[in-house]
């Protein structure tokens, strides 16, 4: 070999050679190269009224992570920041796909979560639209930025694709972290499948940034239940993007670090609280509030309500689930529909602000009410007594519920159902997750429980 | 036989220790060209008419105009700041106290020289204010205050809003950009005069507080239409005696 061609073997500072990228050809020039962003140029930005209802679309059989970066790519997004844990890796993996090709403006991996949970409330902050995703352990190291996002009045999409939250060390589904999320004061949506996180991604946006909401939104989806799985979804010609964020138009002014009329890097309440009174952190607590309820206009208008009911007149049994177990319940009801049991599902798209009125009226009549769900502590359940005590004589069984990874056979639903119609004493709930029964030990038992 | 009257959902303060927010009581903000009054939604001719008979009746009432109407941000802004003192023309011993900013003040806050959302009651207070309208406040400051407001003391609240309106004012109006603050400006001229209230013939109808009147040298009274607007991004704010120096004062 002579030294000539050696020269050409380029390699790495280790000295191997670099074969993952094709060399260059010896005639390119900058004249006439494709410019990477020219599609994303191309892009029309479109009302959300238009995008949502109006717009074409086009099925495709694409995974979870994959609908996320389509919606995001029709988003108008500004910054995402990226830190890895499985299942949500690929999802900003694939961002940064759409950085490269300019449909996102600024992208770039912080330390870990909680230095990225806070880079995206100073993106925001400071006005643009911001777009993050993380699982798991993820969820819960950057759980305090992320808790102080509402109370900053921050407008951002944070996707959480759940995952169990460890010790012990695991991967798998389990939907324990969105308990951590209901009460930190954002709007949290769930996502039952491939359309519903491609939707609602793009929906929180919108959402998010309405002058009487200015608060972040959680869309959660069960991990690779919905992110690694294949599923249809009909999205409309990437030529479209929403609007960008009109940051002036927020409930408070975006961040300008020396200048009235709020220099909030030195002068929020929450840094000198030691000369306030107590009750400005109490009312700016009932304002957090406030703005997750003046959302539910806007949910209303662009999701077509707070949850999804679906064969629920004359229904003696109603199963209530949201994410990817709403799945499941259809095969249940399906199953039950075979066997003579009037049975239907509500399906709880948002999980803050709840639906307890309409979950009020849609219970009244149900002889018995099932909750399954793919984590330990049943908070879904919890929710849902709270909302209708007083409302429904049902009973509610608040299970089967399948944990660490475990997935939720169809027959254990359907024998939920069963026992609950007949009283036969149930293999997988015990009696103390069952309110409603004659025993008013157990009802209070139960009461303790949730 | 009038309208029956209904009861008030959001009650006029001082409505306890800490009292629930409107939005806790299941009062939202009113539809487009809708207001409240007391956490129903009518008119908004309507809720202009009884914020305006409000601020005829009760003692020291205050516009408190907040920062996107006092700093010189861009000629809209200036042109809504000419309506609001047009507003403030039509009112009859007035008090405009302003909020400059959304920064706490510390160690102690002048209540004669501004107001300030994280401790508004102290103003209130310290003017014994009982009916106020807000204007040019961003929303969620704007939320804090009339929360703070109605749970501490007896001053009726009105805010006159850019965007969406707010639930926790006892009166309030949505989407009001400078047409509609003239708008309402002539809704309280009208219902000035149905009420057979004069103005000052020297139209001078605005009073100074203690520290205005020290400001402006001893006068008691201005004329809000001779008041003029700041240049080049400064605040109008200052006369009534608030300018960016203060900001340096207050660290």
């Amino acid at each position: 070999m002579s030294d000539s061609l050696e020269s050409e073997v380029k390699t790495n500072p280790q000295g191997d050679p670099i074969t993952s990228a094709a060399p260059a050809p010896a005639t390119a020039t900058k004249v006439g190269r494709k410019d990477p962003h020219a599609e994303a140029k191309k892009q029309k930005i479109v009302t959300p009224e238009y995008m949502f209802s109006e717009a074409p679309r086009e099925r495709e059989f694409i995974t979870g992570s994959e609908c996320a970066k389509e919606a995001v790519r029709r988003s108008n997004v500004d910054m995402s920041i990226a830190y890895p844990i499985t299942p949500q890796s690929e999802t900003l993996q694939l961002i940064g796909v759409l950085y490269g090709e300019g449909y996102v403006k600024e992208f770039y991996r912080g330390e870990e979560e909680y230095g990225v949970m806070s880079a995206m409330a100073g993106g925001s902050r400071a006005g643009v639209r911001c777009f993050t995703a993380t699982a798991g352990p993820g969820t819960l190291r950057g759980l305090e930025p992320i808790a102080s996002w509402p109370g900053h009045r921050l407008p951002l999409v944070a996707m959480f694709t759940c995952r169990v939250v460890n010790a012990p060390l695991a991967i798998q589904p389990d939907n324990i972290e969105i308990a951590y999320l209901l009460n930190c004061g954002m709007i949290v949506f769930h996502a039952e499948n491939q359309q519903d996180l491609f939707d609602y991604i793009m929906k929180a946006f919108i959402i998010s940034e309405m002058n009487d909401v200015t608060l972040p939104v959680g869309v959660c989806c069960d991990g690779f239940f919905v992110t690694h799985a294949r599923g249809y979804c009909a999205m409309q010609d990437k030529g479209l993007k929403l609007p960008a964020r009109e940051a002036w138009r927020g409930a408070v002014p975006v961040l300008d670090a020396e200048n009235p009329p709020a220099r909030l890097s030195r002068d929020a309440p929450v840094q000198k609280s030691n000369f306030m009174a107590y009750n400005i952190h109490a009312v700016w607590q009932q304002e957090v509030w406030a703005a997750v309820e003046r959302s539910r206009k806007y949910i209303d208008l662009y999701m077509d309500g707070l949850l999804e009911a679906q064969n629920v007149e004359d229904a003696d049994v109603l199963l209530i689930a949201s994410g990817s177990m709403a799945g499941q319940c259809r095969e249940a009801i399906r199953m039950c529909t075979e066997k003579g049991i009037k049975a239907g599902l509500i399906k709880i798209r948002s999980l803050r602000p709840f639906p307890t009125k309409e979950l009020r009226k849609l219970c009244a009549k149900a002889k018995l009410i099932v909750v399954p769900e793919f984590n330990y502590v049943g908070w879904l359940a919890k929710d849902v007594a709270t909302a209708i005590y007083g409302y429904s004589k049902a009973k509610i069984v608040a299970g089967p519920h399948v944990y660490g990874g475990m997935s939720m056979p169809v027959e254990m639903i359907y024998d939920e159902i069963e026992c609950g119609l007949t009283g036969k004493k149930s293999a997988t709930v015990p009696s103390s997750a069952i309110m409603g029964t004659v025993d008013p030990d157990e009802v209070a038992h139960f009461m303790q429980n949730i | 036989m009038g309208a029956i009257e209904l009861e008030r959902i959001v009650e006029p303060g001082p409505a306890g220790f800490h009292p629930p927010s409107a939005a806790e009581l299941g009062v939202l903000p009113p539809k487009p060209l809708h207001g409240l009054t007391f956490g129903h939604e009518v008119s908004e001719v309507k809720a202009l008419e009884e914020m305006a008979r409000a601020m005829f009746t009760r003692k020291n009432a205050t516009i408190f105009p907040g920062p996107l109407v006092l700093w010189n941000w861009n000629d809209h802004a200036a042109d809504k700041a000419k309506a609001v003192l047009e507003l403030a023309a039509q009112i009859p011993e007035v008090l405009m106290i302003p909020m400059p900013d959304y920064r706490p003040k510390y160690p102690k806050i002048e209540p004669e020289e501004m107001i300030n959302p994280n401790h508004p009651n102290l103003t209130i207070w310290g003017n014994k204010i009982e009916v106020c309208i807000f204007i040019g406040v961003h929303c969620h400051y704007a939320n804090l205050t009339l929360k703070m407001i109605r749970a501490g003391t007896n001053c009726w609240t009105s805010a006159i809003c850019a965007e969406q309106g707010h639930e926790d004012a006892m009166f309030t109006i949505r989407d009001s950009d400078a047409t509609k603050i003239r708008m309402a400006a002539q809704v309280f001229k009208r219902v000035r005069e149905e009420m057979g209230i004069a103005l000052p013939e020297s139209g001078e109808n605005v009073r100074f507080t203690g520290f205005q009147s020290l400001v402006h040298g001893g006068k008691t009274h201005t004329n809000p239409l001779d008041i003029a607007l700041g240049g080049d991004g400064a605040a109008s704010a200052a006369a009534f005696g608030h300018n960016p120096e203060s900001m340096q004062r207050e660290g």
